[in-house]
């Protein structure tokens, strides 16, 4: 491996405050939880005192969301949409700054925060600005109605993005919102409130509740919460889906996957490689659609797993903010004790591991990438969903057994296709339970584009036009 | 009178049973319940449906889905208008026994269930241009959206034993899911009768598998069945129950269709002769979207 002069970037550009507050009704208030820290996963410094919300906190931002949704939603459409253009050109402008803010609360890598995150981000609220005037043509009827007010708990693993997918198309649609960022990055959402402010959006359209689990479970079972919007683990979907039982909400789930990324003897081999790289260690596999399964077809697997090796073997892991680094921390304590659980029990249960030889810093969250050979579909790491940089491979002789293995899993959330052969792609698109089919890519995104599982990854679409249907009330 | 006059013929009456996989078994618990009419006569006994009917009815529609889900959908439209035909030839048999649940104007209701029939298979090969898309993604990707089949679908159908029936069944089916439906329990015959029609229009067995009995007993199981992908609560009239489906359909992430609540019945389409738009269809669907690079 070549060795690369450090290229950080500079934290300059970020004014991290010692504490913040909640975001109530356009002001920043404190909360009568107990605040927490929040650290740099790769250093284990602490970022910021941020505080938590009690139920009676959530209650006042679920109330100022009410309160703002009349004249949110009477508003025309063309005048929400100037506040969501506005947004997106803030965000746009200031991108460097959530970009490095990004990357030192949850650990990912800036090229990443700056190439993938930060312009998906500013393209989801452009995207949904240009909708909000023209509901009445997206096939849901002559005038559709926004459903009133939106709680939404997101992840850690793309906080600013999930925030985006949140936020602009609830209201696009003409609802209000109340966002809970996750407990270890509540960071960009903070600035994002302060971007709000710039942008002068009306008090109470948005506001954002930082805390734990319990801010989360106050506010989607407040009674006055119309939509309920969660991406998380399938864990805690499934005790959300129970808890709206029997309620008006509207609910949708984004939840776990453990994708398939599937390789055939006839695929561009260079190109899989790097396929299955981006598949499994962008965002160091925090992402749920994550292609942490390899399905190679046998005759090539030897070939593939020696090309994958001398790949890994290249990638750089360290500081997130190195321009450098393509592979961060670990988010948290908690993330990478599950991590190492699951590859302990890998081994356990009789895969074969291997890491390329990787020095971790001595502070912080750190895992090598890893990959794990001889896995049998019931292995734990083959079946449960690892959230890290972690590769179970299985291989496969023929199409029907590929289909066979993929759709073997509880969840549906995304898969991967690599072949030449077009008619065989779109015979495996066809058969594949997934909500997300990449064929000779992996892990692209679009705003225009529906994201969503099948079965045990959740309901409801995210992007599109089908993105639209989970804010408004058909 | 004179004694050589015979006496009046006796009628052959039909055993009314369940409808699994394109069979018509009796209650693998051999239990049956008796139907009476809106005025109180006995009409048959109709089978009361265990958990294991249930089931192995979910086995039959699971079997029954790779097939069905992969059919053309010009092919499931011809199939479904093929239903139509064989529910208008039966048109007297379907008056008669609505006729004996108490339905007002039964004519015109099987009119009506035969209407909507032709109206949704229609849709097989529609709602893919409505549901669907090409999204322009800025880069260089063919990026498609289109709906699928959820899977197998749990159906409690409403207590309007002909129209209700089939305005949850039809949608479901349509677009290449496979069901279980519990009848109403009220008045379970006209379901029973839809099932031989249904056995003589192309249907592969499995497709529709029909229970009837008790509704308390068996949906709860249904909402549990870690095999079911979907549930329609459109005939559960019991909060209590409603809720407790819910949550036991929650254990898989099950998309459910809830009751229509009290207060919004006419626009939840709770009025079965009312247009359904496409909100039952949509229901069931998955969108899956594929996404391939462009270049040489």
């Amino acid at each position: 491996m070549f060795e690369y002069a450090p290229a950080p970037e500079s934290r300059d550009v970020v004014d991290i405050k010692p504490s913040y507050g909640l975001f109530i009704g356009g002001e920043f208030t404190d909360g009568t939880g107990t605040s927490f820290k929040t650290v740099n996963p790769a250093s284990e410094e602490v970022l910021s005192e941020v505080a938590s919300a009690s139920a009676d906190d959530v209650d006042r931002a679920v109330r100022a969301a009410r309160e703002a949704f009349g004249t949110w939603s009477a508003m025309p459409g063309s005048e929400r949409a100037k506040y969501l253009f506005r947004i997106a050109r803030i965000i746009q402008e200031r991108s460097r700054e959530l970009a490095v803010l990004e990357s030192l609360d949850n650990g990912k890598p800036i090229r990443e925060s700056r190439d993938v995150d930060l312009p998906l981000v500013a393209a989801h609220f452009f995207y949904y600005a240009g909708w909000a005037d023209k509901l009445p043509y997206a096939g849901y009827g002559p005038s559709p109605r926004p459903l009133g007010v939106a709680g939404q708990v997101i992840p850690w693993n793309f906080p600013l993005l999930m925030l985006a997918w949140k936020i602009a198309p609830a209201l696009a649609c003409g609802n209000t919102v109340v966002l809970k960022p996750a407990e270890t990055t509540p960071l960009t959402a903070l600035l994002f409130a302060e971007i709000c402010r710039q942008a002068d959006l009306p008090p109470g359209v948005v506001n954002i509740v930082t805390g734990a689990g319990e801010t989360g479970a106050a506010l989607v079972n407040h009674p006055d919460v119309d939509k309920v919007a969660f991406t998380g683990s399938t864990e805690v979907g499934r005790l959300i889906a129970r808890s709206v039982a029997g309620t008006h909400k509207k609910v949708t789930l984004e939840l776990g996957g453990k994708a398939a990324n599937i390789v055939f003897d006839d695929a561009a081999l260079d190109q899989a490689v790097e396929g299955i790289v981006n598949g499994i260690f962008f965002n160091q596999g925090h992402v749920c659609c994550a292609g942490s399964r390899l399905l190679v077809q046998e005759s090539i697997a030897e070939e593939l797993l020696e090309a994958l090796k001398r790949r890994l073997s290249t990638l750089r892991l360290g500081d997130p903010l190195d321009k450098n680094t393509d592979i961060g921390a670990i988010n948290s304590a908690a993330q990478l004790a599950k991590i190492r659980e699951l590859s302990d029990h890998g081994e356990l249960e009789g895969a074969e591991r291997w890491s390329p030889a990787c020095a971790l810093p001595e502070r912080g969250f750190w895992f090598p990438p890893t990959i794990f050979t001889g896995v049998a579909q019931s292995h734990r790491i083959a079946r449960e969903e690892v959230f890290g940089p972690v590769l179970s491979v299985l291989t496969f002789r023929t199409p029907a057994e590929a289909v066979e293995k993929a759709n073997n899993t509880p969840y549906g959330l995304s898969a991967g296709v690599w072949t030449e052969k077009g008619s065989r792609i779109l015979w495996m698109a066809d058969r594949l339970r997934a909500g997300v089919v990449w064929a000779n890519t992996f892990n692209r995104f679009d705003p225009t584009s529906p994201f969503g599982g099948y079965k045990e990854s959740g309901y409801g679409r995210e992007g599109g036009r089908h993105g639209l249907e989970a804010y408004l009330d058909v | 009178m004179s004694r050589t006059e015979s006496p009046a013929r006796l009628a052959v009456r039909k055993t009314y049973k369940l409808y699994i996989g394109g069979a018509f078994p009796r209650s693998e618990s051999g239990r049956s319940y008796a139907v009476t009419s809106s005025k109180g006569e006995f009409l048959a006994n109709a089978s009361r449906a265990s958990r294991k009917d249930a089931r192995d009815a979910v086995a039959a529609a699971r079997k029954a889905f790779g097939g069905w889900s992969g059919a053309t959908p010009y092919n499931r439209g011809q199939i479904l208008y093929r239903i139509a035909e064989m529910l208008e030839g039966r048109r007297a048999q379907f008056a008669a026994e609505l006729a004996d649940a108490g339905t007002k104007s039964p004519g015109d209701v099987v009119d009506a269930a035969v209407d909507r029939l032709v109206w949704y298979a229609g849709w097989s090969d529609k709602i893919a241009a409505v549901a669907g898309a090409a999204n322009p993604v800025a880069g260089p990707y063919l990026n498609i959206s289109s709906p699928e089949p959820t899977g197998v679908v749990a159906v409690v159908a409403p207590d309007d034993p002909l129209l209700g029936l089939v305005s949850v069944v039809a949608p479901v089916i349509v677009t290449g899911n496979t069901c279980v439906v519990v009848a109403s329990e009220r008045a379970p015959l006209p379901a029973v009768t839809l099932a031989e029609v249904l056995a003589t229009s192309d249907l592969p067995g499995g497709v529709v598998n029909i229970l009837t009995g008790s509704v308390k007993e068996i949906a709860p199981w249904l909402a549990g069945h870690m095999d079911v992908n979907a549930l329609d609560l459109a005939g559960v009239s019991d909060p209590g129950l409603a809720v407790a489906c819910e949550e036991a359909a929650a254990e898989n992430l099950k998309r459910v269709l809830r009751p229509a609540p009290a207060d919004r019945a006419a626009d939840w389409a709770a009025d079965w002769a009312a247009d359904p738009g496409t909100r039952r269809l949509t229901a069931f669907l998955e969108t899956k979207t594929v996404w391939h690079p462009t270049g040489i």
